[in-house]
């Protein structure tokens, strides 16, 4: 496809790859934001294309991942309850609630639908007047405006019985959190090209100069996130902190205004708890207050604590909130490839398409712990097969 | 589930400002997608698409540029 297969080229990827190897003269810690970008980093090895001091970690942006376990919960509540239809993106069936998740909630009889977008369920709302119809809507700036059009058609069109469950997150407030941590180890980041695609990239540089990272804005393509990580190294070898924008076939600086209108429109900033990380400032969204009597949470009474610095503890020993701000890797989860496995998630990365965990486990084309191990085992085991055959 | 990718507008079906959508192809396959926030894209434009809206047009003259980049690499070293 036009757009795409021209930026998986081998040797183009080659070419790129050379040219960061060319600028690279010392070890550097860079933080892929999005979940997307990560997924496309293990799929197509591209860590392998690195100098082995380049270490890439891997940030929060999947909202599957960092959707607190309250809103799963609300939603499990909601799903359950006979007259309603609700409507997801299919990776949340599977995200683990404090007891059960979405899908076992369809198999006792829930009616759970999985859409592609919420115009969808929109449409389902008005198919069917006698149910409620709810949609799960999570996401990042990326989906926010999608989300907001679905409230906003449902108010103007007067399609009452369609409600959202909100789970809206922020992604600057993140990065800065990050920013400000004290055990961080990042020392610049590639922004999430399909957030600044709607938000643009005007807020990244006071980010940038205050605490002197270099923010890359990049694509999803192999090449894409190469170049990313090359201006970024180039930045970070010339002491230069400033914003590039390696994507700029789609993102504009001022991003996409009409989409931006929409989001102001229905929603407004609230604190936010993310899943694994714990509460953010001015990190989440909520439906304004003309919108309420499309917010799910009111219309079902259920208590709203994610905006609250109360939220539900994980306490299973899931390690998605260090791993999501680059402080360790899936294999460093005694978990992994054991007990949490994508056919039973422990902790959401391991299910979303997104997750960090789901992708080191499909692919684990890394040089790491476990694909080594993964060897190794099969080796020793090979081995062990053939002396038994001697 | 910030997965978008592209694809190209064939018709407008609607041209009603806040309800426009039309049909977009990505390879084999076609999709009715929301073309309500990218006004200024039109038919034969590539657009990315995520949740069922068109979120961004592409710009082909930016699209090109890492190509003549690289391209230009041994000549004219780009730092
Ligand atoms: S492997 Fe499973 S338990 Fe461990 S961090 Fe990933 S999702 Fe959580």
């Amino acid at each position: 496809m036009k757009y795409m297969h021209e930026y998986r080229q081998a040797d183009t990827i080659k070419q790129l790859a050379d040219k960061i190897a060319d600028v690279t003269s010392q070890p550097w810690t860079i933080m892929e934001v999005c979940g997307g970008q990560t997924n496309a980093i293990v799929k197509f090895g591209l860590q392998q294309f690195l100098p082995s001091h380049i270490e890439l970690v891997h940030g929060p942006g999947c909202p599957v991942c960092v959707t607190p376990v309250d809103i799963i919960d609300n939603a499990i509540d909601i799903a359950a309850r006979p007259n309603v239809i609700f409507c997801s993106f299919g990776d949340m069936l599977r995200v683990p609630g404090s007891a059960k998740d979405l899908q076992s909630v369809k198999a006792e009889g829930g009616d759970i639908r999985i859409v592609y977008s919420p115009m969808d369920a929109l449409k389902l709302a008005q198919k069917h007047p006698d149910k409620e119809v709810v949609f799960l809507a999570i996401g990042f700036e990326t989906t926010a405006p999608a989300n907001a059009m679905a409230a906003y058609q449902a108010r103007a069109k007067g399609i009452n019985n369609f409600s959202l469950l909100t789970s809206q997150f922020l992604v600057p407030p993140a990065i800065e959190a990050m920013c400000q941590s004290p055990q961080s180890r990042i020392q610049g980041f590639l922004a999430a090209g399909h957030v600044c695609t709607i938000m643009g990239y005007e807020s990244y540089p006071q980010l940038a100069e205050k605490y002197g990272v270099p923010i890359v804005v990049t694509g999803f393509e192999p090449l894409d996130i190469l170049q990313g990580i090359f201006l970024c190294v180039q930045q970070l070898e010339q002491g230069r902190s400033e914003v590039e924008n390696q994507y700029s076939r789609v993102v504009s600086q001022q991003g996409n205004v009409p989409a931006q209108q929409m989001i102001t429109e229905v929603f407004e900033c609230q604190s936010q708890s993310w899943r694994g990380i714990g509460h953010i400032p001015h990190s989440g969204l909520r439906l304004r207050e003309t919108f309420r009597p499309f917010d799910a949470g009111q219309k079902f009474g259920l208590p709203d604590r994610i905006s609250s610095a109360n939220s539900t503890d994980d306490t299973t020993g899931c390690i998605s909130g260090e791993i999501m701000q680059g402080l360790k890797k899936p294999c460093d989860c005694i978990h992994f490839a054991k007990q949490c496995r994508p056919e039973s998630p422990i902790g959401a990365p391991m299910v979303s398409s997104e997750g960090a965990c789901a992708a080191y486990y499909r692919y684990a084309t890394f040089n790491e712990s476990v694909a080594f191990n993964k060897r190794a085992t099969a080796q020793t085991s090979e081995k062990t097969a053939k002396r038994r055959d001697q | 589930m910030c997965l978008a990718i592209p694809g190209k507008i064939e018709h407008i079906l609607n041209a009603v400002p806040m309800e426009r959508t039309g049909t977009v192809s990505f390879g084999d396959i076609r999709k009715e997608i929301n073309l309500a926030f990218v006004p200024e894209a039109d038919v034969g434009d590539y657009v990315i698409v995520h949740a069922g809206f068109a979120i961004s047009k592409i710009n082909p003259t930016e699209a090109r540029k890492i190509f003549q980049l690289l391209a230009n690499d041994e000549t004219d070293p780009p730092c």
